[in-house]
């Protein structure tokens, strides 16, 4: 395995790196300035309304992925087993706190801030709960308030199910930001930053439907982690992100119209050999040797279910000023883990049918149950539905001890081989029909 | 000379410990065969309110694993080796159709993997309903319980559209009834072992409190009452044993041969969160309202156990445990957590730090429900028996 060069990045990542930048400057620097931080999750998260309070979000999932990126979740894994985690839980859970108990570094090198309110909102992932009550140990008096997000166990969101959020905003969540924040919720900001989240969101979807194209100017799995970045975290909601993804589209839709192929970090790919749906996270601490087996099989990722953690925008979704509250109430619903299995199966066949893929991956991660518990029915499933090859293989999110580059290699060389001898079939086919 | 149990005891035991683990569920199914307004709904770890299902004409099934008693062939072909054992023997069992005659199945908010086995069962169509058991983690009164009073509403009419049994206050009355003298009955075999642990070994209480989840409370009723007049009275002898309570196996069950290895390595268990939903409620519940629906909400958002799938700020389970392993008179803890059951083991640092500030010992073990070997169990908690008698 060769070392990587260094990447190719196109305009809009290098705007998406100096928000970031900026952010993290904005962080270290929050406590001189007054500014109250919150810690909170990507899935379900209520970046509106912290933003709306001049508050500033801090995504642990976030620091802990990039800790992988940075090869430095392997060591912060370990002090957390040290400190009594088990081999066998979450591993961004453990990197989180194994980075806290290293001095918070983030990943700009800053001294992240802790936290002054912990935000838990609870959605789609059991972990969350388990994670917050042990920062609430380990940052001891901090506030912290609990958004219980019901699951959609019968594929819909009920009125009673929405009652019960914006209860639980109103009466608890709200109350306890306002009082770290020292000041009221301003409904019209938030109902601004509302309706900016939906241009964003709306510019979102363009971008990944351009993934329908043939070839897909996007991969929207190892290059769609990028992208949804600002729409996932901090920006979601101001004129910044609005402006990032119309850069994006922009971009995007150039590439589009030119007929070219995805951008990899080795620059772009020449040939659109296989187009894929995916289902689950990527693994972090080798995502560009992961990424690299895809391209270098000319193989595309032309949708994913881990795009869609942070709002299932493509499938209608968008934030609404009208009706605020009830609106992140059902934006925290519809997030994809909160999903249940019959619906995400459903998601995967519409995907596979509409982006017209060859085949469909999982990639299973040990750390994330909420994902991969159930996914060989769901596998079994889309198979039979679809009538395409689908394939597995497993890794971790941040532990590198579960990267196995070599038996991942092998497994992906073995099932793009399936794929062209299904390719080579079908036009056989096709030439004698 | 050392006075000898009851014989009628030892046959109570034997049939609790027939039943405990009859995988066909026979006694529950030929009890539905009796009518056909009855229902079977099989239920999860770790707590459902099984009064809704008593009062719909049901009888509420645990299905909480097939322990080292079933083979995993099929099972395992469904779940990654990273995932807890639990799920794939209940997915053996449906393959095998020990399940087949149950009416519905409830999954409650335990864990991502359970919650996902409810959506599997919904791919596969198995029951006439399933459906996961979203309880609240807010605990308002008008929040968290008006929530789950629709929750448990919904539940209803599932049933009531199977059997077209309509739920009265008295039925529901009723229930509560039942299952209160159940859990006071559990609760004074603890109190007894608490005394004379001795007299019924760990092994024997978890068969009988297992042989309750798939039998008519009425009849694990009426054997408690039998078995806890028996244990009232004087027999056995007490061994030099420490005394520890076990955290960490409300889900997944530990294999019985490792309930009794601990024993055998000179550790009394005079309490556990094994088959916690049996105890979940702490106290009674009232029984003589117009609402009893009202007072099982009521019951749920204030007199919970201490557990892993309940939001615990505020309330911490650290020091419940705490306070437990105190009103036991134990010396010790064992954790004692299912591999890759993220509930207890993300609680377990915390609980252990819990117990190191208030200088309580503690060990802990991993397990799988089909662990077939415990000699380092045993080595272990003997080590750790053997610590705390000459040390502390």
């Amino acid at each position: 395995m060769s070392n990587p060069k260094e990447a190719i990045k196109e305009k809009s990542m290098v705007i998406q790196k100096e928000m970031l930048a900026n952010l993290f400057t904005e962080l270290s620097n929050a406590k001189e300035n007054g500014k109250k931080v919150v810690y909170t999750f990507v899935p379900g998260n209520l970046t509106e309304l912290i933003l709306a309070m001049d508050m500033l979000p801090v995504y642990p999932e976030i620091n802990a992925l990039q800790s992988g990126m940075r090869k430095k979740s392997g060591s912060y894994i370990k002090d957390a087993e040290k400190m009594g985690f088990s081999e066998d839980v979450c591993t961004y859970v453990k990197c989180d706190i194994g980075m806290m108990l290293n001095g918070n570094i983030g990943p700009t090198g800053e001294k992240l801030p802790e936290p002054d309110l912990l935000l838990l909102s609870y959605t789609g992932c059991f972990t969350f709960l388990k994670w917050f009550e042990n920062l609430e140990r380990l940052y001891p008096g901090v506030e912290i308030a609990m958004l219980h997000t019901p699951y959609q166990e019968d594929g819909v969101i009920t009125e009673e199910q929405i009652t019960y959020m914006v209860k639980q905003l109103k009466e608890d969540v709200i109350p306890k930001m306002e009082k770290v924040a020292g000041k009221k919720l301003d409904y019209d900001r938030l109902g601004k930053m509302l309706d900016n989240a939906a241009k964003a969101e709306d510019l979102w979807v363009k971008v990944l439907d351009t993934a329908k194209n043939r070839p897909s100017p996007i991969d929207s799995y190892f290059a769609g982690v990028y992208y949804m970045g600002p729409l996932n975290t901090a920006f979601r909601g101001t004129e910044e992100a609005v402006s990032y993804y119309e850069e994006l589209l922009k971009e995007v839709t150039d590439r589009m119209n030119l007929g070219l192929c995805p951008v990899t970090p080795e620059g772009e790919m020449k040939e659109e050999k296989f187009r894929l749906v995916v289902e689950g996270p990527p693994n972090w601490t080798n995502f560009r040797e992961f990424w690299k087996i895809f391209y270098d099989m000319g193989a595309v990722i032309v949708a994913s279910t881990y795009t869609k953690v942070g709002g299932l925008y493509d499938q209608g979704f968008r934030h609404e000023s009208g009706k605020p509250l009830e609106s992140l109430a059902k934006y925290c619903m519809g997030c994809y883990t909160n999903l249940n299995l019959p619906q995400r199966v459903d998601l995967i066949e519409h995907y596979i049918k509409e982006f017209k893929a060859d085949g469909f991956l999982i990639n299973s991660i040990k750390s994330c149950n909420s994902f991969s518990a159930g996914q060989l029915l769901m596998m079994r499933e889309v198979e039979q539905r679809c009538g395409i090859p689908v394939g597995f293989i497993e890794s971790d999110l941040v532990d590198p001890r579960y990267f196995s580059y070599a038996n991942i290699k092998n497994r992906l060389e073995s099932y793009f081989q399936m794929l062209g001898q299904r390719k080579t079939i079908l036009e056989q086919e096709e030439v004698n029909a | 000379m050392m006075k000898q149990a009851p014989e009628r005891l030892t046959a109570l035991l034997d049939e609790c410990k027939t039943l405990a683990f009859d995988l066909n569920f026979t006694y529950a199914k030929q009890w539905k065969s009796k009518s056909k307004y009855r229902l079977l709904v099989g239920y999860l770890p770790i707590y459902v309110p099984r009064e809704i299902i008593h009062a719909a004409n049901g009888m509420p099934v645990g299905i909480i694993g097939v322990g080292d008693r079933k083979q995993i062939i099929k099972g395992d072909a469904y779940y990654q080796s990273y995932i807890c054992h639990l799920p794939r023997g209940i997915i053996e069992m449906v393959l095998d159709t020990n399940l087949d005659t149950f009416d519905g199945f409830l999954f409650p908010s335990i864990c991502d993997c359970v919650r996902n086995l409810s959506g599997m069962f919904k791919l596969a169509k198995k029951g006439k309903f399933s459906r996961y058991f979203d309880y609240p983690q807010n605990f308002e009164k008008h929040i968290g319980g008006t929530f789950y009073r629709e929750l448990i509403e919904t539940v209803i009419h599932d049933m009531f559209l199977i059997n077209d049994m309509k739920i009265t206050t008295q039925h529901l009355n009723d229930a509560i009834v039942l299952y209160n003298r159940n859990r006071e009955l559990i609760e004074m075999i603890y109190n007894i072992r608490q005394e004379f642990p001795w007299r019924l070994s760990a092994v024997d209480t978890y068969h009988i409190i297992r042989a309750g989840m798939v039998i008519n409370v009425e009849k694990h009723n009426e054997m408690l009452e039998e078995i806890v007049a028996l244990i009232d009275n004087d027999f056995g002898e007490p061994m030099d044993n420490i005394r520890v309570v076990i955290s960490g196996s409300f889900c997944e069950q530990p294999p019985i041969g490792m309930i009794k290895s601990i024993e055998m390595a000179g550790c009394y268990i005079v309490d556990d969160d094994f088959m916690l939903g049996s105890r979940w409620i702490n106290g009674g519940i009232n029984n003589t309202t117009q609402d009893p629906l009202n007072e099982l909400v009521n019951s749920f958002l204030t007199q919970s156990a201490p557990s892993s799938a309940i939001y615990d700020v505020g309330n911490p389970k650290s020091a419940r445990l705490v306070s437990q392993v105190r009103s036991r008179k134990a010396d010790g803890v064992i954790f004692c957590a299912a591999s890759f059951c993220d509930p207890a083991l993300l609680d377990r640092p915390d609980l252990q730090k819990g117990c190191d500030d208030a200088g309580i010992a503690h060990i802990n073990f991993q397990f799988h429900e089909n662990t077939g070997q415990f000699k380092v169990i045993k080595e272990q908690a003997g080590t750790f028996s053997d610590s705390i008698k000459l040390w502390v």
